[in-house]
């Protein structure tokens, strides 16, 4: 009856990593069913990235322009492609009902850590949203005409690159992301946490204005904050604004910022779950 | 198997009073009133029994229950259950309890009950011959089948109850917390629920502290009832004994002039 009987394998209990990789799983899974809203997602995308191409093409062409044409066209295919992997406003509407309802303080039941649990859950729906909607916008934008054109890298090394700079990215998107679900448990103000958080870190990162643009004394503070390494970093590898040589120091500041914000998330996560003990019976 | 004494926990609640004017006051200095949801509590519990905790709304039923579950921590006292102190060693106590909320799901709320239960066995870190053999007797026992391919969020009450059930022992706890499972649910429901606590008891030697309202739960269940009221054990012992003085009322009007002769309906 049990798949024991003339296995090959010896009974194996999942590892220690099992529950949070199951968290993802699911998350992922469940996510990929959302395609209605990635279309939307979409539509809305082009239509940003294409008001976002104009404006900063305007600067180029009047010769204010940090970036040259095509690497304007890459660099925003790029952040519109992967939007929901680096924006903190992209939220988890199931994890922002346990936490205004009380529930989440349940999820201790589990013998999980409650912090590596929403973490693992968030990377899930954040990688499910970027899949639906990361090719259609890129094969698209790559056949637009100059110079709206998405472009790739120019060698495979800078791709790379541009690759782990995304998985950095994300990674530190849901770190400083799960700050906001945090003041949302505070504050039982979901809205209120997201709007005081979102928009600065979209300031920050470069996903309004691309970081080149900014003033270079604005622009030197930013390159050492967390926010960098969440969009302007893996944009400008892959539009090679940035060559891979330069690219060392961010990629360490980014590494170093996540080994901060995680161990701080979990404390102040403890923190608020010990401040807001549900009352009841 | 479970030790406590002198527990005690208050929560700080927020005041708001109604009008304008009030609200723009507390907007400066907000008022907080405390509230002793557990006032001293202390009893213990040997492997095997079936207590009925039971004590009217706001006694701070559900509160020992989250302390016991290491949900919740004490402001003082000494909680140990099976040798561990749930809040300081969450992880390994939850592990080996179960536990149901009868007014929250435990189980994903749109996935199909069947993906909710593999996943628990990766959270709970099942092997899965040992996992394929619990879970189907469980789901046998509370005639759990027909549902393993619905979400939950498109049961009943009482068929989310009985998936409810099967979650919180697919990893073998010998303890079990149920708050309040019976709430809302049908006769049919309410009885098969009780069946299966009553077998697991009697055929695993299960212990199980049980909430409810319900004075035919208790009195189906349980053989020592513990009464809670403002935060104190009020009474611990047999349900008979309890309601001994007011028997021939029947058990739902005499708890509730037990309720109203010690104060605290």
């Amino acid at each position: 009856m049990s798949a024991s009987g003339g296995g090959i394998a010896a009974p194996v209990r999942p590892g220690p990593l099992a529950p949070y990789l199951g968290l993802f799983r699911m998350r992922l899974v469940r996510g990929l069913a959302y395609r209605a809203a990635a279309a939307a997602g979409v539509a809305t995308q082009f239509f940003w990235g294409f008001i976002m191409i104009s404006v900063f093409q305007a600067f180029a062409r009047a010769g204010y322009s940090p970036l040259d044409p095509r690497e304007i066209a890459s660099y925003v295919w790029l952040q519109q492609a992967f939007l929901v992997l680096v924006v903190v406003w992209f939220r988890d509407a199931e994890l922002i009902r346990l936490i205004t309802t009380g529930d989440a303080a349940y999820e201790l039941v589990r013998p999980v850590d409650l912090y590596a649990q929403w973490y693992a859950r968030l990377l899930g729906g954040r990688l499910a949203g970027a899949a639906l909607r990361s090719l259609p916008i890129l094969l698209v934008a790559g056949l637009f005409p100059e110079p709206w054109r998405f472009h790739l890298p120019p060698d495979l090394a800078q791709a790379g690159l541009a690759f782990v700079a995304l998985a950095l990215a994300a990674a530190l998107t849901v770190a400083v992301s799960m700050f906001a679900y945090i003041l949302a448990l505070v504050t039982l103000q979901p809205y209120a946490a997201f709007i005081l958080l979102a928009p600065l870190a979209e300031f920050c990162s470069g996903l309004l204005v691309p970081l080149p643009f900014l003033p270079d004394a604005l622009r030197r503070v930013l390159e050492w904050l967390p926010f960098r390494a969440m969009l302007d970093l893996p944009a400008r590898l892959w539009s090679a604004s940035l060559p891979a040589s330069d690219s060392l120091r961010p990629f360490a500041l980014g590494l170093a910022w996540l080994l901060v914000l995680v161990p701080l998330g979990r404390a102040a996560l403890a923190a608020a779950l010990r401040a807001r003990d549900v009352p009841g019976g | 198997m479970i030790e406590i004494r002198e527990l005690r926990k208050s929560y700080r609640i927020r005041e708001r009073r109604a009008g304008p004017g009030a609200a723009l006051a507390s907007l400066v200095r907000p008022a907080w009133r405390e509230v002793e949801a557990l006032a001293g509590v202390s009893f213990s519990l040997s492997p095997g029994e079936i207590v009925g905790y039971i004590g009217p709304n706001g006694a701070g039923k559900s509160t020992t229950i989250k302390v016991m579950s290491g949900i919740l921590v004490p402001d003082s006292g000494v909680c140990v259950i099976k040798g561990r102190v749930p809040w300081k060693e969450r992880k390994a106590h939850v592990a080996g309890i179960g536990a149901v909320f009868g007014q929250r799901t435990q189980l994903w709320w749109d996935v199909p009950v069947a993906e909710s239960f593999e996943l628990l066995r990766a959270i709970y870190r099942i092997e899965r011959g040992t996992f394929r053999k619990r879970h189907d007797e469980l789901v046998e026992a509370l005639g759990a089948g027909g549902l393993l391919g619905s979400p939950a969020r498109s049961l009943s009450l009482g068929q989310r109850m009985r998936c409810e059930l099967v979650a919180s022992l697919l990893h073998g706890p010998d303890l079990l917390f149920l708050d309040e499972p019976t709430i809302g649910l049908d006769a049919v429901s309410k009885l098969a629920v009780r069946d299966f606590i009553a077998r697991e008891n009697r055929e695993r030697g299960l212990t199980v502290i049980l909430t409810t309202h319900d004075v035919h739960d208790i009195e189906a269940l349980a053989t020592r009832v513990i009464l809670i009221g403002r935060g104190s054990i009020l009474f611990d012992g047999g349900f008979s004994e309890l309601l001994a003085p007011h028997r021939e009322k029947g058990v739902e009007r005499a708890l509730a002039e037990l309720y109203g002769e010690l104060g605290i309906a």
